[in-house]
């Protein structure tokens, strides 16, 4: 548990550097989706209990026993919250992109003065 | 030169803050209230095997509607942006797509497009649910999009299917609202037994119209973003 915890700041580190680093506004972009997908690792890391099962109900996990047996399934919820909106984001983001590149013909971000910073 | 000291600086300082966190965390064995109220409801009361569709759809169905909006506005956004020019097309010629492509995505699309209604229509029972079998419609359309040059949506169909599954969600919220008193309540169906596909009341039905409205609105952008390289 406490390695997929460290894997997902480890992937939040990564995709802060690359947004940070990087000029090619794609790669930026990719460098959000990295950080997305570390808050998620972690967010699902926290619900996890050692020892225990997904939260769906079959032949083991019974109505009865469902609270001693499962992994609680509010973060898992969020984590299913924070997916859609972070696809819905990048999708913004892309097409942001491709009427900047409209307009100046230019992926590398040096060339759009107010977004720099 | 400044600026990459900056960047190594706030990098450090995000790891010295986080530091604590990772080291000191405290692994649970038992859940909190809340968790285990909500695991004994949706498995006794709403007879809905995933629990995460339970809590999802039913006790955090606002947060859904509100997500179903915000992919929405991301859709309007997007179409907004990218709007087609009618004049220029024509100038960029495509490559048709290699015989491996097309054959395979003709044979894929059928195939593709039911394991996503699969998948939103047994969100109550396995993992998965209305956004992932939307998204798995979207890529189908996708693949038709690689395949086919020519293809186009039909935008007639798309919006109205966004627009009456988006409603028709909204309105069995309200009827869970007018017949039970909250809102997205699903028992206003009957619940039958747990593990069959006819369940959980109306969370199959809820899950199944906001599947479509998530695979309209996701072709729709990619709709929109395919118009924008012409």
């Amino acid at each position: 548990m406490r390695y997929t915890l460290i894997l997902g700041f480890v992937l939040f580190i990564i995709g802060l550097w690359g947004m940070l680093t990087r000029k090619n506004l794609f790669k930026i972009v990719i460098g959000f989706s990295i950080i997305d997908t570390g808050i998620h690792l972690i967010i699902v890391t926290i619900g996890y209990l050692k020892g225990k099962t997904a939260p769906i109900l079959d032949k083991m996990v019974t109505p009865g026993n469902a609270v001693q047996k499962v992994v609680d399934p509010i973060p898992s919820a969020l984590v299913l919250t924070a997916i859609v909106i972070g696809l819905a984001v990048t999708a913004l983001m892309l097409s942001y992109i491709v009427r900047l590149y409209k307009h100046k013909r230019s992926l590398s971000i040096e060339d759009y003065r107010e977004l720099k910073w | 030169m400044i600026k990459r000291i900056l960047i190594i600086a706030i990098l450090i300082l995000i790891v010295v803050i986080f530091l604590p966190f990772v080291k000191n965390i405290v692994l649970k064995d038992s859940l909190n209230s809340l968790s285990s109220d909500y695991i004994e409801t949706t498995s006794k009361d709403l007879k809905a095997a995933n629990i995460v569709t339970g809590v999802v759809v039913t006790f955090r169905g606002l947060d859904t509607l509100g997500e179903v909006t915000v992919l929405f506005i991301a859709t309007a956004g997007v179409g907004f942006l990218l709007r087609r020019k009618h004049e220029k097309s024509g100038k960029v010629k495509k490559r048709p797509a290699s015989e491996i492509l097309s054959t395979g995505a003709s044979f894929l699309f059928p195939l593709v497009i039911f394991f996503g209604v699969y998948i939103f229509l047994h969100g109550h029972l396995t993992p998965g649910g209305g956004f992932q079998g939307g998204v798995i419609i979207a890529s189908a359309f996708l693949l038709l999009l690689l395949s086919n040059i020519h293809f186009q949506f039909n935008h007639n169909i798309l919006h109205w299917v966004e627009s009456l599954s988006g409603a028709i969600y909204v309105l069995l919220g309200l009827l869970g609202l007018i017949l039970l008193g909250s809102f997205l309540d699903p028992r206003f169906l009957p619940l039958g037994t747990l593990g069959k596909l006819l369940s959980a009341g109306a969370i199959p039905l809820i899950y199944s119209f906001i599947g479509l409205k998530v695979g309209s609105e996701l072709s729709n952008i990619l709709d929109s973003l395919r118009g924008a390289e012409e």
